[in-house]
């Protein structure tokens, strides 16, 4: 068998090992949806009245138009985080060491972490949609073009963060140490344009804020779906896309061809 | 075929400055049983390790050949001939021991139908047809074992590696686990096993390698091993000072031990050498009220061919 068939047929042997994991222990997953969709919640129903006057008036359903693109991110930066808890997990079991063992495409074992952690934020992404579209969100003006563009916006958003996620697993001893080298990735959103404008927030906190790749992502998305101005984000974005796509996956190799300890 | 299944000429492994092997030369021919005996923290796992592909060896090891294939080089031809069951379970916890077993069978690019006879035969051959459909990690110590060989098995690898199949299971399983070995070698497989039990050593192996702080401290059958290490010997106790002189009197050559009334004579524990105890001791109308029959065990043999000397201790093995 040549190498290319040999590595798509070991690569989606992996895949379906990593979906059959999330099918049988989905509640990790789930759990971890959990924090956008109560934010959502929270924010809007909760807090909503006073927030929307943050942002120049309008009532809560305004307000949930306004975060909704910051909690979509949110929930990438969230489920991620799971994903590093997992590959680092894996790699203390036995397996992956007879995996190492045999004749196979050595980077199908990370392209089956990859992929199935993309499919299932994918999924949790149009569940947290899902919600805001129940809760009252609505486009405007956006076609078949933008919704588009926006899907693949949040695909490309969560190959990147998932490569990072999966070298912070490897590079993690355990579950526990995973868990805590990931909390970045849902802080991060937090400390961007998801929830109040930049122009709100103090003057020295501003540049934490606007030059960290949430910021972007978040004003395309606004853009894509309530018809903003999206400006120089777009390609900004798609710059951090590629940058943390090739980082972490350079990252995640060097990682894993190192002799296990 | 004159390539050894097995050959490495200077093993050489070292973390940091610690040195784990120190230049170690393997030779295991096809189709036989080799073992590597040692305590805890000799090397062992190391070596298997690095003949398994798994770590690389220090730069400036000896050529290492697995199957004919050179690991420096062509590590995936290697990768292809063997098969490995590791100290700590290498199977998924998370999923069935049947999915394992499918997980294995596709990872080998077994055709579907092929692949499921194959794993129904082997979870049949290794009783685990009713577990089939558990989660791996619900199994018993025994049961994981047998499953992590089965799926070693998948593919028919040609090598198989054990690294200390039998640490951790109790008597029966351990058992069960020494008749399968067997079974690999008369389908033809070489297998290379390690273990801190002499006695295991004793039973399966071909050919022991006596590893002591990253050296082979020696090498030969099991029988050639026993041979080095003295320390073999009859106990006899007796309750009545009469009889325990009366014994002595006719076992010349036993070390005495009037206190407790015990007589010791060198013996390798046969039944030849036995019978000639006991013949001697009814020809004096003597009989010992406790006989003991201590045979080497790994102790004996580090402690001899680390040019220490065999300590007298109260353990004994009763057979």
């Amino acid at each position: 068998m040549s190498s290319l068939p040999l590595a798509m047929r070991d690569s989606s042997t992996m895949l379906r090992r990593n979906l059959l994991h999330a099918r049988r222990y989905p509640s990790l997953t789930l759990n971890l949806l959990l924090t956008p969709v109560m934010l959502l919640l929270l924010f809007v129903y909760v807090f909503g009245d006073t927030m929307s006057a943050g942002i120049g008036g309008g009532d809560r359903s305004a307000y949930l138009a306004y975060i909704l693109p910051g909690i979509l991110l949110m929930t990438i930066g969230s489920t991620v985080i799971g994903t590093a808890v997992s590959v680092s997990t894996d790699m203390n079991e036995g397996i992956i060491a007879r995996f190492r063992t045999m004749a196979i495409h050595r980077g199908s074992i990370l392209f089956g972490h990859v992929v199935g952690s993309v499919l299932q934020t994918v999924g949790s992404l149009v569940l947290v949609g899902a919600v805001g579209v129940a809760m009252g969100f609505r486009s405007s003006g956006a076609g078949v073009l933008e919704w588009l563009a926006a899907f693949g916006l949040l695909v490309l958003v969560t190959l990147a963060f998932t490569w990072i996620a999966v070298g912070m697993g490897l590079s993690s001893p355990n579950a526990e140490a995973a868990s805590n080298n990931a909390m970045p990735l849902i802080l991060l959103p937090l400390i961007s344009s998801a929830f109040v404008p930049l122009d709100s927030m103090p003057g020295w906190f501003r540049p934490i804020a606007e030059y960290q790749p949430f910021t972007p992502a978040i004003e395309t998305l606004r853009g894509l779906l309530l018809g903003t101005e999206i400006g120089n984000n777009g390609w900004i974005t798609l710059a951090w896309c590629l940058a943390l796509t090739v980082l972490g996956h350079r990252w995640s190799k060097a990682r894993f061809d190192r002799d296990p300890e | 075929m004159t390539d050894p299944a097995i050959a490495a000429y200077g093993l050489r492994k070292s973390y940091g400055d610690r040195t784990v092997l120190d230049g170690i030369d393997l030779t295991v021919p096809e189709g036989t049983i080799f073992s590597l005996l040692g305590p805890n923290g000799a090397g062992k796992t190391t070596a298997v390790k690095i003949l398994s592909t798994l770590v690389s060896p220090d730069p400036d090891s000896g050529p290492i050949r697995i199957g004919g294939h050179d690991l420096a080089t062509h590590a995936q031809d290697a990768r292809a001939a063997i098969g490995v069951t590791g100290q700590f379970s290498a199977v998924d916890g998370l999923i069935t021991g049947e999915e394992n077993m499918l997980l294995m069978a596709d990872l080998h690019h077994l055709p579907r139908a092929e692949g499921q006879r194959v794993v129904a035969g082997l979870l049949e051959r290794f009783d685990l047809t009713a577990a089939a459909g558990k989660p791996a990690s619900t199994y018993s110590g025994g049961m994981k074992r047998r499953l992590d060989i089965a799926m070693t098995l998948v593919g028919g690898p040609r090598i198989i590696f054990l690294d200390e199949p039998t640490t951790g299971l109790d008597p029966r399983s351990r058992h069960t686990m020494w008749g399968i070995i067997r079974e690999l070698v008369t389908d033809g497989a070489t297998v290379f096993l390690t273990t801190q039990y002499l006695e295991e050593a004793d039973e399966l192996a071909d050919r022991i390698a006596v590893l002591h702080d990253g050296r082979i401290a020696a090498e030969g059958t099991a029988g050639e091993l026993k041979r080095l290490v003295p320390g073999g010997h009859v106990r006899l106790r007796f309750t009545d000072p009469a009889a325990y002189r009366s014994a002595a009197a006719v076992l010349d050559g036993a070390a005495r031990d009037d206190e407790a009334l015990a007589l010791r004579l060198p013996s390798d524990g046969g039944q030849r050498d036995l019978r000639s105890v006991l013949d001697r001791l009814d020809a004096a109308g003597v009989e010992a009220d406790e006989l003991t029959v201590h045979t080497p065990d790994l102790d004996d043999v580090f402690f001899t061919l680390t040019g220490g000397v065999v300590p007298d201790r109260p353990k004994e093995n009763v057979r």
